[in-house]
C-alpha cells in the first residue's frame, strides 16, 4: 500500500505533452530519487505529484483519493513541497520565514500556538539554522538560504516531502550537507522523501528507490539503485557511454563516463555526424563538432 | 524519534528544561556553524550573538485558551502615531482654513452645539472635502498595497499599470462624449478601471499570472489609456475640455457629502473583504508554488484580491479623479516604517489617508488661489520622504533593497 501514487498520467503544458500514461508508485518510507536527462519531464512529474499541475488525464492519488479533489489545507498537512525557486519577501527574518511553514496548521484565531513554536524551533535545529533566527534571509549565503527553505518545509510537518532539485546552485559541500539532512529525515522512519536530482552518483548513494526517466516522460527503470543502474541503462537513457563501478566509499553504483576519445570513436558509428569524422585521422579538428552534436543527436533518437 | 514527537514532548516539558535544551542545542549548532558558514556569518555571530531559547519569530504572541495571536508592537506604534498625526492634520485643516474657526468653535460644531457660521463652514465647506481626502487616500493606499503584494513588484501599483488612467478614460468618455451627470461620470470611471484590469489579466495570462508580465502589460495599457485621454480632450468642446481637465488633474476641491458617502460605503464594503484574505496575501509573497504547497488557495484568492484592488482604485478615481503616487508610495512607506514584510492593510490605509490629507492641507495653505491639484502635493511630500528613505536605506544595510 502506498500513500502517494500516480496512475496513467498525461501531463501537458498548454499544447506540449510532456508525458503519457505515466504511472509511478512512491513506496512509503522510501527515499525516492527521480533522475533523467534534461526536459524528460521529471520536474513535471514532481509538480503533478504535488498538485501544482493538473494532469490532462489520469490522477495522482494521496491516501487513496484523487489529490485534486481534496482540500488544499488538508493536503498541505500531509504533503510538503520545496519548489525549485522560491522568493523570500524582502526584509523577512529567518524565523518568520520558517514560521510560514505552519500555515496549514493555523487559522485567524490560532496564529501561533505553543506547538507551532516548538515545531519551528525543532525544524530550525534540525537544519542547523537555529542561530540564524533573527537574521534577514536576503543576507544569507546560498547554502544557508536553502537550509532555511528546508526548515520551512519541515515545519509543515508532513509525512511526505517532495524536493525539486534541492541541491541546485549549491557547492559540493553544501549539496552533500542538504542530502545528508534528507537522509537523516528518511532514517527517522517517519518521512517519505521524493527528490529530483541531477547528479547520478549522488542519486545512487542516497536513494532507496530510484526512478529513471527517459525523454518523453517514460519510466525506464525503477527500484534499488544497486540492482537497476547499469552501463546499458545509462547509455540507453542519457546517451552516454560509461562504466559503472562500485563507489569506493559506499559500495553503491558509481557512473564513470567513458573517456572522450573512446566516446567519439563509438559515437562515429550510429550518429549521423559520422561522415565528417572519417577514418579518425583528423581527430583534433572533428572532435569538437561531435562533442556538440553527438550526445544531443543520440538524445533525440532516444526521444523518438 | 521524529521531529513531531520531539516537538510535542518539548512543548509539554517544563519551561526550564525547555530553555536548557535549546541552550545546548544552540551551542552545538554554533560550534558546527562556524566551521561551515561563510566568514561574514561567523563575524556577525561574534558581534551579535542570538539570545538562545528566544522566540524564533518576531513580534509578541498573545495566547488565551486555544486562541493565539501574533502582534507586531512596532506596527501598533506606527499605526497609533500615524492615526494621531492624521487627527492633528484634520484639526489643523479645519481650523486653519480661510474661515479661521477657533478650536472651540470647531469642537462645538462637531459635538452638534455650534453656531450657524461654524456649522456652515465645518459641515458644508470643509468637512466633506477633508473626509473625501482621507477616504480616497485610504482606498488608493489599500489598492496599491494589495496589487504590489500580489504582483510582488513595487511598480504593480494601480497608478502605474493603468487602472487609474483607464478609469479616467471611462470618466472622460462620459464627460466629453455622453455629457453625463456626476453619478454617471463615476460609473464611467468604474467601467474604465474594470475593463483595463480585465484586459491586463487576460493578455498577461499564460500558465497563470506572473507578476512581472502583469506589470509590463499594465504599463502598456496605461500608455494606451493616457493617449486616449489626450485624444478625448483635444476633440472635445472647450467647455467639456475644461471640465475634463479640471477633473483629470485629480482634486478634492468642492466635494460634497454624496462623495463622502460613496467613498465611505465602498471602503466599508471592500476593506473587510481584503482583510479576510490577509493571511493568504502574505503567503503569496512566497511565490505561487510555495503558497499553494502550503495550502493557500493562491489562484482564487488572487483573482478576488485583484478585483478588490481594481474596485478600490476605480471608486477612488470616481470620487476624486486620478490622484497619482499615493497608491505607489503609501505601501512602500508603510513597509519601511513598520519594518515588516507582511502587508499591514490598516496601517497602509492610515498612511495613505495621512499623505492625501497632508497634501490637501499644503495645497490649501500654500497656494490658496491656485487651486493646485492635491496630486502634486502628495507627489512632493511622499516622493521626498520615499527618496530620503530609499537613499538612507541603500547607504545603510540595504535591508529592503
Amino acid at each position: 500500500m502506498t500513500r502517494l501514487r500516480a496512475d496513467d498520467l498525461t501531463l501537458a503544458y498548454d499544447q506540449t505533452t510532456v508525458a503519457r500514461e505515466l504511472s509511478v508508485d512512491i513506496p512509503d518510507g522510501s527515499f525516492t530519487v527521480i533522475i533523467g536527462p534534461n526536459a524528460c519531464g521529471k520536474s513535471t512529474l514532481l509538480k503533478a505529484l504535488a498538485r501544482m499541475l493538473k494532469p490532462k488525464a489520469g490522477a495522482v492519488h494521496l491516501d487513496g483519493k484523487a489529490i485534486t479533489s481534496q482540500r488544499s489545507k488538508d493536503v498541505a498537512k500531509r504533503l510538503g513541497l520545496l519548489p525549485q525557486s522560491s522568493t523570500a519577501p524582502g526584509g523577512i527574518t529567518v524565523g518568520d520565514l520558517v514560521a510560514r511553514g505552519r500555515y496549514p496548521h493555523q487559522s485567524v484565531l490560532r496564529q501561533w500556538s505553543a506547538e507551532d513554536e516548538a515545531v519551528v524551533t525543532e525544524s530550525m535545529r534540525l537544519t542547523g539554522v537555529a542561530n540564524l533566527a533573527q537574521r534577514v534571509v536576503d543576507e544569507l549565503s546560498g547554502g544557508q538560504r536553502q537550509r532555511v527553505w528546508l526548515a520551512m518545509v519541515l515545519a509543515q510537518q508532513t509525512p511526505i516531502l517532495l524536493l525539486d532539485e534541492p541541491t541546485t546552485f549549491l557547492d559540493i559541500a553544501h549539496q552533500i550537507e542538504v542530502l545528508d539532512l534528507c537522509a537523516d529525515l528518511h532514517d527517522d522512519g517517519e518521512h517519505t522523501l521524493v527528490a529530483v536530482l541531477h547528479d547520478l552518483n549522488q542519486a545512487c548513494r542516497y536513494a532507496t528507490n530510484l526512478v529513471v526517466m527517459r525523454p518523453g516522460g517514460v519510466v525506464a527503470a525503477q527500484g534499488d539503485p544497486s540492482q537497476i543502474v547499469t552501463a546499458d541503462l545509462v547509455e540507453d537513457v542519457f546517451g552516454l557511454s560509461c562504466r559503472v563501478i562500485d563507489d569506493p566509499e559506499t559500495g553503491t553504483p558509481m557512473i564513470v563516463p567513458a573517456a572522450r576519445t573512446a566516446r567519439s570513436a563509438s559515437a562515429a558509428t550510429p550518429a549521423s555526424t559520422g561522415q565528417e569524422q572519417g577514418p579518425g585521422s583528423t581527430g583534433g579538428d572533428a572532435q569538437p563538432a561531435s562533442q556538440h552534436h553527438g550526445p544531443v543527436a543520440v538524445h533525440e533518437d532516444a526521444a523518438l | 524519534m521524529t521531529p513531531t514527537n520531539r516537538a510535542d514532548t518539548q512543548a509539554t516539558d517544563t519551561q526550564a528544561a525547555d530553555t536548557q535544551a535549546t541552550d545546548t542545542q544552540a551551542a552545538d549548532i554554533q560550534g558546527t556553524e562556524t566551521r561551515t558558514a561563510d566568514p561574514q556569518a561567523a563575524d556577525t555571530q561574534v558581534t551579535g550573538p542570538q539570545p538562545a531559547g528566544a522566540r524564533p519569530v518576531t513580534g509578541r504572541v498573545v495566547r488565551a485558551g486555544g486562541l493565539s495571536l501574533r502582534i507586531a508592537p512596532r506596527t501598533l506604534v506606527v499605526g497609533t502615531v500615524v492615526a494621531a498625526l492624521l487627527a492633528a492634520v484634520m484639526v489643523v485643516t479645519l481650523t486653519a482654513g480661510g474661515y479661521s474657526l477657533t478650536l472651540g468653535q470647531l469642537l462645538a460644531s462637531l459635538a452638534g452645539r455650534g453656531d450657524e457660521t461654524g456649522d456652515f463652514v465645518v459641515y458644508t465647506l470643509m468637512l466633506p472635502r477633508l473626509l473625501v481626502a482621507v477616504l480616497v487616500g485610504a482606498m488608493l493606499a489599500v489598492s496599491g498595497a494589495i496589487l504590489q503584494t500580489v504582483t510582488r513588484n513595487a511598480l504593480g501599483s494601480p497608478d502605474v499599470i493603468g487602472f487609474t488612467s483607464a478609469a479616467a478614460t471611462g470618466a472622460l468618455v462620459v464627460i466629453t462624449v455622453l455629457g453625463g451627470t456626476m453619478l454617471q461620470v463615476s460609473f464611467g470611471a468604474l467601467i474604465g478601471g474594470l475593463v483595463a484590469a480585465l484586459l491586463i489579466y487576460v493578455l498577461a495570462y499564460h500558465r497563470g499570472v506572473s507578476g512581472l508580465r502583469f506589470v509590463l502589460m499594465g504599463i502598456g495599457i496605461n500608455a494606451l489609456a493616457v493617449a486616449a485621454n489626450s485624444f478625448l480632450i483635444t476633440r472635445a468642446s472647450l467647455h467639456d475640455a475644461l471640465t475634463a481637465q479640471a477633473w483629470l488633474v485629480g482634486s478634492v476641491n468642492s466635494r460634497g457629502w454624496e462623495h463622502v458617502v460613496a467613498a465611505a460605503a465602498s471602503l466599508a464594503a471592500l476593506l473587510p473583504v481584503a482583510l479576510s484574505r490577509t493571511r493568504s496575501l502574505s503567503m503569496m509573497e512566497l511565490g505561487d508554488d510555495t503558497a499553494r504547497a502550503l495550502g493557500a488557495r493562491a489562484g482564487r484568492d488572487r483573482s478576488l484580491l485583484i478585483g478588490v484592488s481594481v474596485l478600490l482604485a476605480a471608486l477612488a478615481v470616481a470620487a476624486a479623479g486620478p490622484i497619482t503616487f499615493v497608491a505607489l508610495a503609501a505601501p512602500q512607506l508603510t513597509r519601511r516604517l513598520t519594518r515588516s514584510s507582511a502587508p499591514g492593510l490598516v496601517t497602509t490605509a492610515l498612511v495613505g489617508a495621512l499623505l492625501l490629507a497632508t497634501g490637501d492641507l499644503l495645497v490649501q495653505q500654500l497656494f490658496p488661489a491656485a487651486q493646485l491639484p492635491v496630486g502634486t502635493a502628495t507627489g512632493c511630500v511622499g516622493g521626498l520622504y520615499l527618496i530620503w528613505l530609499l537613499a538612507s536605506e541603500w547607504r545603510g544595510k540595504g535591508r529592503y533593497a
